[in-house]
């Protein structure tokens, strides 16, 4: 018994300089990701493609050339200048009140040559096989934020809070489920004032 | 001073930072600098995702696959066609709950054209993997 007393001594001096060298490489290594990006959701490839007529006025047509250079339907526009053309077109509100499909949340100048409607407005963002994927993401987030833009207004005009916070909350993975169900419809009702449609095109020439 | 519990904090902060740390799973092979964009939204988990990178070969791969942009799925350079099996393999092995919820991630280069991303595109709505998610780095609004 008396025997087991002198265990014998770990020197544990140089513990602190491992767990330091440790600590080192991880801080190094580590790099705390969060992936985020814009979502976009692919049209299906249609077995019988029926030919929808829109009328030209509900399409807004931006072209991006090899340089990066923006054509918004047939006017030269700067990049910064993109979000205020794009939300002119879509809060536009065309159609004179009274008439079916008319918009009573517009507040645009209801022009007779811009859209309808919002929910008819098409946005045709064309590129050319060239464009840098950078200028293209630039014009993208130039559009979802005249988007969100449009639609933080409307939420905030009916819930008192922005849009893209109702987002947030319906990501958020901690909400409980019947929050989670509210905010989803509030959602809903924001995306049907103002639908996004937005077509990605290639062009050759 | 006592000195005796510099290795615990040392430790404490140690396994915060490997609790933390997500190891890159596949080496790149190409350039994968990404755009930055304002209005983005958080990826969904992990397990949901499939990731496709696309950009120019690095310089050790230069020689082999030249100077245009490639895409790279797991660890290997791969041609268009090959995304369609690709992605039907990551989303077959999921459980088939999530399945309707896969995400493609497209990690794209800035400095790469838009053409393969094109080609990409058509090759995932043969497949049916319709949502798709242009992966950037994020950014405070301005």
């Amino acid at each position: 018994m008396g025997k087991r007393a002198d265990v014998p001594k770990v020197n544990a001096g140089s513990m602190a300089d491992i767990a330091f060298l440790l600590l080192i490489f991880f801080l190094v290594t580590t790099s705390i990701e969060t992936d985020v990006g814009i979502d976009r959701l692919l049209p299906k490839i249609e077995k019988d493609t029926t030919i929808a007529t829109v009328k030209q006025k509900n399409i807004l047509r931006v072209l991006i050339n090899e340089e990066g250079e923006l054509l918004v339907d047939g006017i030269v526009v700067q990049m910064h200048a993109l979000k205020q053309s794009a939300i002119d077109f879509l809060d536009n509100g065309g159609s004179p009140s009274g008439e079916m499909g008319h918009c009573n949340y517009c507040m645009g100048n209801k022009s007779l040559d811009s859209s309808d409607n919002p929910t008819k407005a098409i946005i045709s963002l064309t590129s050319h096989r060239k464009t840098s994927y950078g200028d293209y993401i630039t014009v993208q987030n130039e559009l979802v934020a005249a988007y969100n833009t449009l639609r933080n207004r409307e939420a905030q005009r009916l819930f008192k809070q922005d849009y893209t916070q109702l987002e947030a909350d319906f990501a958020n993975p901690n909400a409980l489920q019947l929050q989670k169900e509210e905010v989803k419809s509030k959602i809903k009702i924001i995306q049907e004032l103002f639908p996004m449609k937005l077509s990605e095109l290639e062009t050759n020439n | 001073m006592s000195t005796a519990s510099l290795p615990d904090i040392v430790f404490m902060l140690l396994f915060f930072f490997m609790t933390v740390t997500v190891m890159k799973d596949v080496p790149l092979k190409v350039d994968n600098e990404l755009p930055n964009a304002s209005q983005v939204k958080k990826l969904d988990k992990k397990d949901r995702i499939v990731y496709i990178h696309i950009g120019r070969p690095n310089k050790a791969y230069a020689n082999t696959w030249g100077n245009e942009a490639q895409i790279q799925l797991n660890d290997k350079i791969a041609k268009v066609s090959d995304i369609g099996p690709f992605v039907l393999e990551h989303i077959e092995k999921m459980p088939p709950h999530i399945r309707p919820l896969a995400t493609i991630s497209l990690k794209v280069d800035k400095k790469a054209n838009m053409g393969i991303l094109f080609d990409v595109k058509n090759e995932l709505r043969k497949v049916n993997a319709l949502k798709i998610n242009y992966t950037t780095y994020g950014q405070e609004e301005n």
